[in-house]
């Protein structure tokens, strides 16, 4: 479904590079988590996977598609078979619920008729069938991220990218969010979940592929996440500035 | 569905930046009026050399007593050297050039002159003999005088040729002067609309970046992205291009048509109707601005 092949981005040639020579595969229907501390190149992955990026070298495939070599107007089909959540929500302020998810299917030239029936549908699925009138203003946070999930999924791409969808949430909303997202893929859709939530990672127990700097440090199926201290190590760094 | 969808997208987006909206379509309504009242003037220049050259001889002025040219010097003309240029303009050398000729003596120059001149107390006391007799003669090809000026000027008797579009050609050099100044100053005020159409749509792109984004983001097509943005700088352009052409219109109609044409009735002046084959071209200046500022802008800040 996935496949990249010794992919290296780098952003900018004096730092470095933001992926490095990352090798791996994830297969229809896997459920598979993103870890590693800020910085490590995880959301590249995503970005890559969208072709928001290029890869500086190697090769993304996406459903079988060489997404570098895919021209500028074929790259919206390949968008169609993903569906992205963000840790911001991106949602219309100005549209509701139910607008805001008709928005997806709008732009791609759907019909009134598909788009009455399939809004209800995912809007039961996110759990929000009563809230279809509602607007972003008037939704919690996870509401309103379950909202942008439904958007992501009411076109039923074959992937769901998610980018530390729960980053914004608490712990308890963050439970929901991923009762939805497993549900999701229960439905057949692969799921790619960018996060640092360690205790979610440890309690689901899918296939996690760390990242750190760049490199694939760990590729394990049914696994955990530890990350290290993260407090310790900005302490750290902010004496070693002190010292300086 | 999908063009009613990009419909609603245009509209929203000229209610939400309707400011810039309307100095697009101020400023491409006045450039093109610049346009519009250049393409009248020189609509108004071929109407006149049209007019006035069918109407307008070369004259060949004869020596009379009173002549002071140089070419003069034997005195006024003589029946035989009168002759001789006549037999000239009849001629096969000649004929190519000539359409008609008609002589006029100094007692009907007289009559003319007493004629355009009544209302100057001079007029009465100018008599015959002080005034040439002349060869009027129409060309086939008004363009041909310096063939003509050559065959006479040197010929016996005659004081001088004279080629009555030279006064025309210095008022239509005062009309084109005018024309090129009108045209300099829309082009300054179409790059201006350009610039400021580029610049709407860059804020429109930027005021609705949220939307945009999640287009590129579901896989929403160039057309369906861009096209809102395009339409909005279209729309603005052809607005500005009504307002000029009915500008433009009323100009011809009430400026030209109705109060110079009464001013001066002995000239030949274009009608409204002239002033219709205009509006195509204004519309299609306003569709290549449209096209051009969006060609600087949708690559930039709408990529897909």
């Amino acid at each position: 479904m996935i496949r990249f092949e010794d992919v290296t981005k780098v952003y900018d040639t004096t730092s470095r590079p933001a992926l490095n020579g990352v090798t791996t595969e994830i297969e229809r229907g896997e459920f598979v988590f993103l870890v590693g501390p800020s910085g490590s190149g995880k959301s590249t992955f995503i970005r890559l996977v969208q072709r928001e990026e290029k890869a500086s070298s190697g090769t993304v495939y996406v459903s079988g598609r060489d997404v570098s070599r895919l021209s500028s107007w074929r790259v919206p089909h390949l968008r169609r078979d993903l569906g992205v959540v963000f840790q911001d929500f991106r949602l219309l302020p100005n549209k509701n619920v139910f607008a805001n998810v008709a928005f997806a299917m709008q732009v791609l030239g759907k019909r009134r008729g598909l788009i009455n029936q399939a809004i209800p549908e995912v809007l039961e699925t996110v759990g929000l069938q009563d809230k279809a009138r509602r607007f972003p203003h008037e939704l919690s946070g996870g509401e309103q991220q379950r909202v942008a999930i439904a958007r992501a999924a009411v076109n039923k791409p074959a992937i769901l990218l998610a980018d530390e969808p729960t980053g914004n949430l608490d712990p308890d909303t963050s439970w929901g969010i991923m009762e939805v997202l497993d549900t999701i893929h229960q439905n057949g859709t692969t799921v790619v979940m960018a996060t640092h939530d360690h205790e979610i990672v440890n309690t689901m127990r899918r296939r996690v592929i760390e990242l750190d700097a760049g490199k694939i440090v760990r590729d394990e199926p049914e696994a955990g996440y530890e990350p290290a201290d993260s407090t310790a190590q900005v302490q750290s760094r902010l004496r070693k500035s002190e010292v300086r | 569905m999908r063009f009613a969808f990009i419909l609603s997208e245009t509209f929203s987006g000229i209610r939400r930046n309707l400011s810039m909206v309307i100095s697009v379509v101020l400023v491409t309504f006045i450039s093109l009026t610049f346009v519009g009242s250049a393409g009248l003037l020189q609509m108004q220049i071929n109407q006149m050399k049209g007019y006035w050259y069918d109407r307008v001889e070369v004259a060949i002025f004869l020596c009379n007593d009173t002549s002071t040219a140089s070419s003069c010097a034997g005195g006024g003309v003589t029946d035989s050297q009168r002759d001789a240029i006549e037999a000239q303009l009849a001629s096969e050398q000649a004929a190519a050039y000539v359409e008609s000729y008609e002589y006029e003596s100094q007692e009907q120059a007289l009559e003319l002159f007493q004629q355009q001149y009544a209302n100057l107390d001079m007029a009465e006391s100018v008599t015959a003999d002080q005034l040439p007799e002349s060869f009027r003669v129409s060309l086939v090809d008004p363009e041909q005088y310096e063939v003509v000026n050559e065959m006479f000027s040197g010929m016996a008797g005659v004081e001088v040729v004279s080629d009555q579009r030279e006064l025309l050609e210095s008022l239509f050099s005062l009309m084109n002067i005018a024309s090129v100044i009108a045209i300099a100053l829309a082009i300054i005020m179409l790059i201006t609309a350009i610039l400021l159409i580029a610049t709407t749509i860059r804020l429109s792109a930027f005021s609705r970046r949220r939307e945009t984004g999640i287009m590129r983001l579901v896989g929403a097509s160039k057309t369906m992205i861009q096209l809102p943005f395009l339409a909005e700088g279209v729309v603005a352009a052809l607005l500005g291009a009504a307002l000029a052409s009915i500008a433009t219109w009323t100009i011809a109609k009430f400026f030209i048509a109705d109060w110079l044409a009464s001013e001066y009735p002995q000239t030949g002046f274009i009608t409204s109707t002239d002033a219709l084959w205009l509006v195509p071209l204004l519309f299609l200046i306003a569709l290549v601005l449209a096209a051009v500022s969006s060609m600087l802008t949708l690559r930039r800040y709408l990529k897909v």
